[in-house]
């Protein structure tokens, strides 16, 4: 496989959306378009699952798989056991670099 | 030099700031991006008055890391407004957005904490973008009472975003260009040195000038070269990129090697080339791997499937190119 950027986990509901138009606005990549009566989805493939979509949908039309995406740190979460890599101070960080 | 521009005792204290860089912030600067006590670039957090801010001027957030306030800073020249800079660790807005630290709970913590409300008579918080993954506006407002207008992604961008009262939508996107990567690679460096030092005098004594040499080329290849080529290199997947630009670099090596013993057997000879060809492309492709975390456009599905996807093969090549190097070393040391 050449490209596991495929597919995302973004999944958004047309049904709940109430026009506010923050999705546009936050997505670093212009994965929504604001239209008419609700936002479209228009570049699924471009998002990076940021989850600001998410957060900021009043409604919970939108839906994405967010968390730390550090190849570092989910090698280090595998290999240690743990369910989920997780940035922050020692002892919970999966990286190098605890702040 | 610490002046309070408040005359209110119970208010508290708000902190002066300029629009201007001096060579020390420079200096601080050139010091983040090359790695030099790396969490240690940061301000106090709290509200600072930028120029001489009225109760009707605007309110920017930002981080504490001393890179996003300067930025901020530098960008309104000329503004008189309060900055709400949010406690990151030191961390920039994206990425402590993306930890929940530039969150929801830590900007009304310190809208409470400045008392902001008695500050100014507006209602409005004018948020970085790229705040957006940690920051719901929605809650902001309902715990509040600020409506946070999410700015441009570029602070560079504030003073036609105040102008205009909106952002374009290319204020509102993303890139990842060469200078954004070139930015990159300083501290990425720094972090292998001392590692790849190490390897580097190993092999060397070891198993000579060429196999110390190979080490640091693959390295060097992971770290410096694979963000400047990146998007030039073939396939979507880092680990993919990274294991074509490792052959390449590896490839003058093992032909080196192949052509250096004429006399020998051919299968040694070829045995000699894959001592570079199985463990070096695995190296510069986990290093491409691990560079995913510093883009702007890797999503974590992605990651993990490379994730599984390559790094069985990167352990299994460089594994087994070990073990073929340590053969070949005996089969030489027991052939005479």
């Amino acid at each position: 496989m050449f490209n596991a950027y495929m597919s995302n986990t973004l999944q958004y509901d047309p049904a709940l959306c109430i026009n506010c138009g923050l999705c546009s606005i936050v997505c670093p990549h212009a994965v929504f378009a604001p239209d008419d009566r609700v936002a479209r989805l228009v570049r699924p493939d471009a998002c990076m699952e940021c989850g600001a979509c998410q957060l900021n949908c009043p409604t919970g039309a939108i839906t994405v798989d967010s968390g730390v995406g550090c190849a570092a740190a989910m090698i280090y979460a595998a290999l240690a056991g743990k369910k989920e890599p997780v940035c922050g101070p020692e002892p919970e960080s999966s990286c190098g670099y605890s702040s | 030099m610490m002046s309070d521009t408040n005359a209110n005792p119970k208010q508290p204290h708000i902190q002066p700031a300029t629009s201007s860089i001096t060579l020390a912030n420079r200096w601080d600067h050139f010091l983040a991006r090359w790695g030099v006590n790396r969490s240690g670039h940061r301000i106090e957090p709290g509200l600072y008055a930028l120029g001489h801010p009225t109760a009707d001027s605007p309110v920017f957030v930002t981080a504490n890391y001393t890179l996003s306030f300067d930025a901020l800073r530098s960008a309104l020249a000329g503004i008189d407004g309060y900055i709400m800079v949010l406690d990151t660790l030191g961390i920039n807005v994206w990425c402590a957005a993306g930890k929940g630290t530039f969150g929801t709970d830590e900007l009304v913590r310190r809208i409470e904490a400045a008392a902001l409300d008695k500050v100014v008579n507006h209602r409005v918080l004018i948020l970085p973008q790229l705040g957006a993954p940690g920051v719901a506006a929605h809650e902001v407002k309902r715990r509040s009472g600020f409506k946070v207008e999410y700015g441009p992604v570029r602070a560079a961008d504030l003073p036609e975003y105040l102008k205009t009262g909106r952002a374009t939508p290319e204020m509102r996107r993303v890139h990842f260009t060469l200078r954004d990567r070139l930015v990159l690679i300083p501290v990425e460096l720094v972090a292998v040195l001392l590692p790849m030092a190490i390897a580097a005098v190993a092999l060397f004594l070891l198993l000579g000038p060429l196999a110390a040499a190979g080490a640091v080329a693959a390295i060097l290849a992971g770290v410096v070269l694979f963000p400047i080529l990146l998007p030039w290199l073939p396939t979507h997947d880092f680990s993919s990129k990274g294991f074509i630009l490792g052959g390449a670099v590896a490839l003058p090596f093992a032909l080196s090697t192949f052509w250096r013993n004429p006399d020998a057997t051919w299968w040694l000879r070829a045995g000699g080339a894959l001592t570079y060809l199985l463990p070096l492309p695995p190296v510069t492709a986990f290093l491409a791997l691990n560079f995913t975390g510093s883009t702007t456009f890797t999503s974590r599905s992605g990651v993990r499937r490379e994730i599984f996807t390559y790094v069985p093969a990167m352990a299994w090549m460089f594994g087994i190119g070990i073990v073929l190097t340590i053969v070949l070393v005996l089969a030489r040391v027991w052939g005479g």
